[in-house]
């Protein structure tokens, strides 16, 4: 089946059961989503179709019904997102495992409120487990997104 | 297996508790121990001064951090130290891990195994600690853990970096024909100032390197830094921003093979009767094969895909053994329960006469409590994973391992080839936490490496398998008494722990063939050896015997629950004495300058003994674990919803601190994860399988559940101390007075979940 990762037209040939993140991991060679539980309990694997944060690992490939973008494609022309910056800014990873995941969430967070308050980053984020505990530079990174978004807009 | 045999001889007299808890050494040059691992693999141009650095004829220079990095930060830091005396930017450096090479052996790790305070300068203990040095040389043993990393680099990485240097500066002398002692060096160029003449350390690297490194080096003086103690942007991030590919997990090579193992959920337990055929026939599958191995008996299936792997997992028919363990967790606690009771025990500790002490003591000053803490599974974020490959007589492991050497020897003994066909890939790790000092999911990935006829297979773990086939951290319960004196503070204390023996439980996955062996120091380890005079001080280790639940390190070892006992039991004696918690630290530590300081600066930051408003409370803890002195405060609410945790302080003295941004990161990540211990998480048994499966029954704090934080870095104490597990122990302790402070309820069983609701 054909579907549109990164911007980009990719055919994979896979059961329709399985799960978006390992046709992307194990057969496209897109290693950008991690795998954590399976069960959308941890948010390790969220990219998005159509803008909306999704956890890959438990959408069926045949229910992909939109265009994908993972932490992969979120840079453009080498320049990198206003959350990655703000990322790289603020020291946020550890391990770094869950990154990709909790990045793509406070991007699809970004997207729908410009200044986000501590309530509202906890709610978003609340899907999105780190094992290091870089919650607190998780708040100051989404913060300096914002700000870095608005600077570039 | 005879050298296996011969080393592992070895371990077990030294005692394998050093391997979580961390150990490597001394200056390359004056010995040369070991051969340059890095002479085999140079690449075009790359010339190479010591295990530690090489340099490219174009001017790239590789340092090598030769510690696993599983978000410690250790990467960053190890090469800081060599940029720092190389007198390079570290955004000039590319950082590699460097092969599994005795060169690299961690001494550190198994100092701390040698049973004396960290306190102690005396002869004794300075004695056994060199001797750990020495045994840690013999084995050559390569590890990151027991946080080492950084105290085990400091001299003789700044060395290594020092010693490339002078060799550069001499061979940039003779080739622009001026006397050395009037050459400097600055972000990788050597300049002539007089005459305005400059090289490049890439122009003179392969003539340098041609020189005999010099006897001795002088490093620059901590005032001279210009990197350490100065935090620095990791070296790690932009990867790690970006999604790159660098983990285990990541590894994918032509033709590679998809795994995973179904192995047996009852320990020790083999299948009785299994029928694989509906597995086979599922789409994508390659192979079954059964294995056996010292981690436990089960199933490999390789496959096309990953996913293919585990439905057919689920669908192999079978029935396991029965457990040779108490099958529930009630009688497994009681077992544990009554060892702390009454089982034989070792007294790690004995100041004064207790006995006596108590003998005489009034019973309304005397009190006595009995504390419970659950098994625990590690829960890295990235699951186990491995890669492997066998072909031609040759084997590649691409494994995210604290412990390179000992994957090389096993992997090699499972293909039947030398060792030096063997090489062991380190990758970036997804956490760890103690879990990847382990050597299942190696032994695996080789075992079916044997049935692909040369393809690579990547192994990887389902969450529910990661979760359920685990090396734990032990449960433990402690049997405690204490007599108080007419001022309120304690006159003896009486402290019995019971747990599983890990380093018996590590030496029956890594050498079956040996003896248990003696007791487990690390059993007390947060209780026998904390900064406290009281006049009369016993702390002994009583063995749980459940020899086949496998246990292991868990990020702070033995200190992550008797950092809970030992502190909540002295806030029970600071309340019945009424005397303020703090208030009683400050004079049992008085002794020791550097607990009270840190002691201080928490009490500071917090406003310790301000009035709070109603539904609000603080709690305070203290643990000196791994050389790190470290104090908490954490302050609690009460909301509609539940206890929320509002803020915690942290004061740690790690007496020298050499990237203050990431010894930050580590105290609040630290405390994050003794936090979501203590709030919720246990491993319990049911027909002796473990019962929790993935992170809706095994979860973590979640952001809105994070405190506040606020941490202060102190330099009072004379030696370096750790930081990747120091920020645990307190944490739950701290939580448990809290949560006393606010209602009243004193709670000695974790998690505090079954008493407690957090919001």
């Amino acid at each position: 089946m054909r579907l549109t990762v990164n911007g980009k037209p990719l055919d994979i040939e896979a059961d329709p059961e399985m799960p978006l993140l390992w046709a992307l991991r194990d057969i496209a060679g897109i290693m950008g989503p991690k795998f954590g539980c399976g069960i959308a309990a941890c948010g390790a694997c969220t990219v998005h179709v159509d803008g909306v944060p999704v956890r890959s690992c438990s959408l069926p490939l045949g229910q992909v019904s939109g265009e994908v973008l993972t932490i992969d494609g979120l840079a453009v022309d080498g320049k990198l997102h206003p959350v990655q910056q703000a990322w790289l800014e603020e020291q946020v990873a550890q391990c770094g495992y869950c990154q990709a995941g909790q990045i793509m969430s406070a991007v699809a967070l970004l997207d729908e409120v410009d200044d986000p308050t501590d309530d509202e980053i906890d709610q978003a984020m609340g899907g999105n487990l780190c094992r290091c505990g870089t919650y607190p530079r998780i708040r100051a990174a989404v913060k300096k997104a914002a700000q870095i978004k608005l600077a570039r807009a | 297996m005879a050298s296996l045999g011969k080393i592992a001889r070895r371990t077990f007299l030294i005692g394998a508790a050093a391997i979580a808890g961390g150990v490597a050494v001394g200056y390359y040059y004056y010995r040369k121990p070991y051969p340059n691992p890095l002479e085999g693999e140079l690449a075009e141009g790359e010339t190479t001064f010591n295990p530690y650095v090489k340099i490219g004829s174009d001017n790239t220079i590789t340092v090598i951090a030769p510690r696993a990095e599983m978000g410690q930060g250790v990467s960053t830091t190890l090469a800081a130290f060599v940029a720092e005396e190389l007198d390079v930017r570290l955004d000039q450096v590319k950082v590699e891990f460097g092969p599994a090479s005795y060169a690299y052996f961690n001494a550190k790790m198994l100092e701390e195994g040698s049973g004396f305070n960290f306190w102690d300068d005396s002869y004794a203990a300075e004695t056994a600690r060199s001797m750990m040095l020495g045994a840690g040389k013999m084995l050559g043993l390569q590890g990151t853990g027991g946080s080492t990393s950084t105290t085990d680099g400091f001299d003789r990485m700044r060395q290594a970096g020092a010693a490339a240097r002078l060799m550069l500066v001499e061979a940039a002398a003779k080739k622009l024909g001026v006397p050395a002692a009037e050459l400097t060096t600055e972000n990788a160029t050597i300049v002539h100032k007089a005459s305005n003449k400059s090289v490049t350390y890439g122009e003179v690297a392969l003539d340098a390197s041609k020189l005999s490194p010099p006897s001795e080096v002088v490093l620059k003086d901590k005032a001279q830094w210009k990197l350490l103690g100065k935090p620095q942007m990791r070296v790690d991030m932009l990867d790690k921003v970006t999604g790159a590919p660098i983990y285990g997990i990541d590894v994918r090579l032509p033709d590679m093979l998809y795994a995973t193992v179904r192995m047996s959920p009852v320990f020790g337990a083999k299948p009785v009767r299994s029928d694989t055929s509906a597995a086979e026939k599922m789409p994508g599958v390659v192979k079954i094969v059964p294995i056996e191995s010292s981690y436990g008996s089960g199933f490999g299936v390789i496959a096309n895909n990953t996913w293919a792997a585990f439905k057919a997992a689920e669908v192999i028919d079978v029935e396991w053994g029965k457990p040779a363990y108490p099958a529930d967790s009630e009688a497994i606690m009681k077992v544990i329960a009554d060892a702390a009771v009454s089982g034989e025990a070792t007294i790690e500790r004995d100041d004064g006469d207790v006995d006596a002490a108590f003998a005489d003591a009034p019973a309304d000053k005397v009190i006595e409590a009995d504390y419970t803490a659950p098994y625990l599974s590690h829960t890295p974020m990235e699951p186990m994973n491995c890669t492997a490959q066998l072909k031609d007589g040759e084997m590649h492991v691409w494994a995210p391992n604290q412990m390179p050497v000992l994957v090389r020897w096993f992997c090699a003994d499972i293909a039947g080839i030398p060792i030096d066909k063997t090489h062991v890939h380190t990758t970036f790790m997804g956490g760890a936490f103690g879990r990847r000092g382990e050597l299942d999911y190696a032994i695996y990935a080789a075992k079916l490496a044997k049935e692909t006829d040369g393809r690579p297979v990547k192994v990887t773990f389902t969450r529910e398998e990661d979760t359920q086939h685990d090396c734990y951290r032990t449960a433990a319960a402690g049997h405690f008494r204490a007599r108080i004196g007419d001022d309120g503070l304690p006159i003896a204390v009486d402290l019995r722990v019971a747990a599983q023996n890990m380093s018996a439980s590590l030496t029956s996955r890594w050498f079956p063939s040996l003896p248990a062996g003696g007791p487990d120091p690390s059993m007390t380890d947060g209780s026998r050896n904390q900064p406290y005079t009281i006049p009369n001080y016993r702390v002994a280790s009583a063995p749980a015997p459940l020899p086949d639940i496998p246990v292991s390190f868990w990020r702070s070892v033995g200190n992550s629950m008797n950092g809970f006992f030992h502190e909540g039991f002295m806030d029970e004696i600071a309340h019945l004495g009424k005397v303020d918690p703090v208030e009683m630290r400050r004079k049992l530590m008085a002794d020791f300058p550097a607990a009270l300081a840190v002691v201080n600066k928490v009490a500071e930051m917090s406003s310790w003994g301000e009035k709070l408003p109603t539904g609000k409370a603080k709690g305070f803890a203290f643990t000196l674990s791994f050389g790190s002195w470290v104090g908490q405060v954490i302050q609690v609410a009460e909301t509609p919803s539940g206890v929320k945790l509002e803020k915690m302080w942290i004061a740690v003295d790690v007496g020298t601190a050499i990237d203050p941004g990431i010894i930050e990161t580590q105290m609040t990540g630290g405390a994050v994860y003794g936090l979501s211990a203590a709030m919720g998480q246990e491993i319990t048994f049911k027909d002796g399988m473990v019962e929790q499966s993935n992170f809706h029954d095994f979860d973590a704090m979640r952001i809105w559940q994070a405190p506040q934080f606020e941490v202060a870095i102190l330099e009072n104490f004379h030696r370096m101390g750790g930081v990747g597990e120091v920020g645990v122990p307190p944490a739950a302790p701290a939580l448990a007075n809290a949560i006393f402070a606010l209602n009243g309820k004193r709670i000695r069983s974790l998690p505090l979940s079954r008493e407690v609701k957090f919001a």
